[in-house]
């Protein structure tokens, strides 16, 4: 991919610009740069995609800014518009490896086009600015922009209408349906309603893990040390809990809330725990009893605070929901969580006083 | 009982419709469908407030509250002594966003 002859950096809050007319491409010529790109996916591309997946380097995954061609494509071809995050733009050039058309990039800081829409940089301005850049309305005779359907948060319209001339159509969520919606002209209901299948859901894994790998070792480090390995086991079982078998199993949990569904995850794991702390014959029976009553109350707690978190990571919670489930649930989580962690210190404590 | 997505801020005017279907096009949850003077609120509790109807209404007959339903970045908000609603996000604070 040839993308050096762009040195300048571009912030997409720098500069507040006005609307510019409409210009006759017949009598001018485009002077700005366009990159060359091809529908080809490389090994290092890949390669990138797979880092990204892993949360290594997380924010340089990115491509220029600024407007692609894509095969040969000429003043009739489609414009579509894509954010420069690798995997955003990646996915775009793979679903049209064989038509001719422009991408128009986005400086979206390297987000992928849902969460820069959602914050803004994904937005009116910055596609105005870009428009306005890669000099669009004397290397096109036509005046149609294909947006992403999940960029629409960002974008508004009318209102790039109202200050480039550029008429914006919502393509397909997906850039696998590019093609279908190219040939169309139109988006089907089935391809405008966003999903979150199994496949999307486990993708996700590997990040989530990597938010919690740090204190996940030492909190089983620790806990080998002073409460034996069936506590240290607990630990990983919880994280895992939270972050492998809920993403895999959310449609099937019940309860609709994000919190309840983690805490019956969470009841579900600690039960073992708790059975084998119960009928641990080494034990006295008041250091039994405590021992089998923490792991339910610390293990729910934790997985669902980590499940609750999830809910940023999908796209099916609005932010009133989400409110509401923090001033629901947080209190009681903090409450049982902090009870079994005085529990813990308590059974701690006894032991080695040799008291229960 | 353990729906916490029951209610949201979406608010629907049709007398401000002009039937252009942009709501239809941008939803990703099929919150609109087509009616014959103006477009339907078919399914208004699967609306997760993205924003995207209200942004591309022409003519002011949607409005929400819209946001990103992250727990996160609220929870971190809230930590650092900000608004839950400020519309932080926490999945690039890094330090290398310009703005």
């Amino acid at each position: 991919m040839d993308n050096n002859k762009d040195n300048s950096k571009f912030c997409s809050c720098d500069t507040k610009f006005q609307a510019f007319p409409l210009m006759n491409f017949s009598h001018s010529y485009p002077s700005s740069d366009i990159f060359s790109t091809t529908g080809k996916l490389e090994f290092r591309d890949r390669f990138d995609h797979f880092l990204a997946r892993m949360g290594i380097d997380r924010m340089n995954h990115v491509v220029k800014p600024g407007l692609y061609k894509l095969g040969d494509p000429d003043k009739t071809s489609d414009i579509i518009v894509s954010a420069n995050y690798k995997l955003s733009f990646d996915s775009v050039r793979d679903s049209l490896q064989h038509i001719d058309c422009y991408i128009l990039v986005l400086d979206t800081k390297g987000i992928n086009v849902w969460c820069a829409a959602g914050k803004g940089t994904f937005g009116t301005d910055e596609l105005v600015k870009r428009i306005r850049l890669a000099e669009l309305t004397k290397r096109v005779e036509h005046r149609r922009l294909i947006v992403p359907q999940l960029g629409a948060p960002g974008i508004s319209a009318h209102e790039v209408f109202n200050r480039s001339g550029f008429k914006v159509e919502y393509g397909p969520i997906k850039a696998s349906d590019l093609p279908e919606y190219l040939n169309e002209r139109k988006t089907t209901p089935e391809m405008r309603k966003v999903k979150f299948p199994l496949k999307d859901r486990l993708i996700l894994i590997p990040i989530e893990l990597s938010h919690l790998l740090l204190p996940t070792i030492v909190l089983t480090l620790i806990l080998y040390f002073f409460a034996g390995p069936l506590a240290s086991l607990a630990v990983i079982t919880t994280v895992l809990a939270g972050t492998v078998l809920f993403p895999t199993l959310l449609p099937f949990i019940p309860t609709s809330d994000f919190t309840t569904k983690g805490f019956i995850l969470g009841i579900i794991v600690a039960i073992p725990f708790s059975i084998l702390y119960l009928t641990d014959p080494n034990t006295s029976p008041g250091a039994s009893i405590l021992g089998s009553i923490i792991p339910l109350l610390i293990i729910p707690s934790v997985t669902a605070y980590i499940t609750l978190n999830f809910t940023g990571a999908t796209p099916l919670t609005s932010k009133s929901g989400v409110k509401k489930e923090i001033y629901r649930y947080i209190p009681i989580l903090a409450f049982m969580g902090g009870a079994g962690i005085i529990l813990l210190l308590l059974l701690g404590t006894l032991s080695f006083l040799e008291v229960i | 009982m353990f729906n916490s997505y029951l209610e949201n801020t979406l608010e629907y005017y049709p007398e401000n419709c002009i039937n252009c279907h942009r709501c239809i096009q941008v939803c990703p949850h099929n919150v609109f469908t087509e009616g014959n003077d103006h477009v339907k609120l078919t399914n208004p509790t699967s609306c997760i407030e993205c924003g995207a109807c209200a942004q591309n209404c022409p003519n002011e007959a949607i409005k929400v509250e819209a946001g990103v339903g992250c727990a996160w970045a609220m929870i971190r908000a809230a930590l650092k002594g900000k608004e839950m609603d400020s519309g932080e996000c926490g999945c690039d604070d890094d330090g290398k966003s310009c703005c």
